[in-house]
């Protein structure tokens, strides 16, 4: 019982990193009815900076915040240079963006930092702590907690500011978010940097267990897609809900099936993906396509 | 505020196109401080371009003036945040948002006295009050008119334009909201420009009215005078 504990637990965790950035995936979604396949290498990116500022000498916490904050300068700089001039047009068009900037920034990274594994600083305490009697990885409850402060943050900012507000309703009816004198185009730009800020989240959050090189958001990439399928694309809680259930999923079938170990476990997201588009496309949470006659 | 003594909006020769489409062709109108003014014309004419030209929504060509200030090549929440609301063919309301997140997005950028503007509102329609935390999408087609036409006032602008607030509405709900446009421009000197497919009823409302033909301004006068008019009574008003 105890073993299943901390596999669920750990799994937890891994979807809690998941999660991070399957919301990132979510809020670009939302604004632009696209999926930006560079979201993870921007989260590489910035994961990459704060890896430099800590080698660099800065104390890490100063380091992960200086990260932080160029990541989130750094969305809103690539909406308003490479994805403004492309948005409104065929969405194809965006989608060709993103990927090329994927391959850009892997290539930037490795031609900046080169291709080797890095050892990036670890966030938590090593070792366990004790709750009701079972053993769990302070570095999952950590991980988890991280996650949970995050969600809540973006819920008082999207439901209880009012740039939040002008946020939903720029990314739900851009035209009449101008007429009530909303700036859409500065949403959008604030949208891409907090999805950059919440992936170089994830991105510094798994740094220390996969070692840090311009791969280390590939993975974690498919399985956020995922969780953000699983849970509906168009819903934050379902990115977050369905992260989860990836990552349990994932270190409950790694554990305890043996024929699919942990060789063989990144086939559980793609299996799910796979599912879910035949089962329920909109996702558990998702608004079905609708078309109002 | 008209230190310049400029007419609250002032439109001369405008001309607009979709694509190459040209849609107007030379729209002469001007709406005083504190004034409505309806515009009327067949389906097609131009009406609702006019209303989008105003608010930067498509090319135009001419001049547009609020307050001696001209609009042209100015963005969409620009001009919305220099007085101007609109509320749009449609309504424009965000279906996924709540009545009362409708509402304090209506009062974007302001400060002062929301609070105050919000409970007027809900008084003026209690229906806003009871379904405020509903999705402006479950509201009946009236309430939706009402919610976009509250939300427009909440910026408190000097002009508010309307597209067609009655299309679809019952009598019952039409008048309601006719009386609380006169009650507000009375009360908050706020200026109107109204398209209306029933000229009766923007007549009524209207201080001065324009027709427009196939993009053009065709006749202008008092309300009262174009009520009178044989060729509009023929065409418009159905007798």
């Amino acid at each position: 019982m105890e073993r299943f504990l901390q596999v669920v637990v750990d799994g937890i965790a891994d979807g809690s990193v998941y999660a991070a950035l399957a919301l990132a995936l979510v809020l670009i979604f939302r604004s632009t009815g696209v999926v930006n396949f560079a979201q993870g290498e921007m989260a590489m990116f910035a994961t990459f900076l704060a890896w430099a500022l800590a080698d660099a000498g800065l104390p890490i916490g100063v380091a992960l915040a200086g990260a932080l904050v160029l990541a989130f300068l750094g969305g809103m700089l690539v909406e308003r240079v490479l994805i403004r001039p492309v948005e409104g047009g065929n969405p194809l068009n965006l989608v060709i963006v993103t990927l090329g900037l994927f391959i850009v920034v892997n290539a930037a990274a490795g031609w900046i930092w080169g291709f080797d594994l890095r050892d990036f600083p670890r966030l938590f305490p090593g070792g366990v702590a004790s709750i009701g009697g079972v053993s769990l990885s302070i570095e999952s409850l950590g991980i988890i907690a991280v996650l949970l402060v995050v969600v809540g943050l973006l819920w008082v900012l999207f439901t209880h500011t009012p740039v939040g507000l002008a946020m939903r309703a720029a990314a739900q009816d851009p035209a009449s978010a101008r007429l009530v004198g909303v700036p859409v185009g500065r949403m959008l730009m604030l949208g891409w940097g907090l999805a950059s800020l919440l992936g170089a989240v994830a991105g510094v959050l798994v740094a220390h267990r996969l070692f840090l090189d311009t791969n280390l958001m590939a993975g974690v990439l498919v399985y956020s897609f995922a969780g953000a399928a699983l849970g509906g694309f168009d819903s934050p809680v379902g990115a977050v809900v369905g992260s989860w259930i990836i990552g349990v999923t994932e270190a409950l079938a790694g554990t305890y099936v043996d024929a699919i170990g942990s060789d063989l476990k990144v086939l559980v997201p793609l299996a799910v993906i796979f599912v879910v588009l035949l089962v329920r496309p909109s996702g558990l949470f998702g608004s079905p396509e609708v078309s109002r006659a | 505020m008209t230190a310049t003594g400029a007419p609250l909006l002032d439109i001369a020769g405008l001309t607009a196109a979709y694509g190459q489409v040209r849609a107007l062709h030379g729209v002469d109108l001007t709406v005083p401080e504190g004034q409505v003014v309806a515009l009327l014309g067949p389906n097609g004419a131009g009406k609702t371009t006019t209303l989008r030209a105003v608010c930067g929504m498509v090319r135009t060509g001419g001049r547009v003036a609020f307050r001696g200030r001209d609009l042209t090549g100015l963005a969409t929440e620009r001009i919305a945040r220099l007085g101007i609301a609109h509320v749009p063919e449609g309504r424009g309301t965000f279906a996924g948002l709540t009545v009362a997140e409708n509402l304090r997005l209506g009062a974007y950028g302001r400060k002062d006295g929301v609070t105050e503007d919000l409970a007027f509102w809900y008084g003026t329609f209690p229906r806003l009050a009871e379904r405020r935390d509903q999705p402006a999408g479950s509201l009946s087609g009236g309430e939706q008119q009402m919610l976009a036409v509250a939300r427009a006032l909440l910026s408190r602008p000097a002009l508010l334009l309307l597209d067609e607030p009655s299309l679809g509405l019952a009598p019952m709900v039409v008048r309601e909201v006719f009386a609380v446009l006169r009650r507000i421009r009375d009360e908050q000197g706020t200026g109107m420009l109204l398209v209306e497919q029933n000229a009766a009823l923007a007549l009524e409302l209207a201080d001065t009215a324009y027709v427009l033909e196939a993009g053009r301004t065709v006749l202008s006068g008092p309300a009262a005078e174009i009520r009178s008019e044989d060729s509009v009574r023929r065409a418009y008003l159905g007798s």
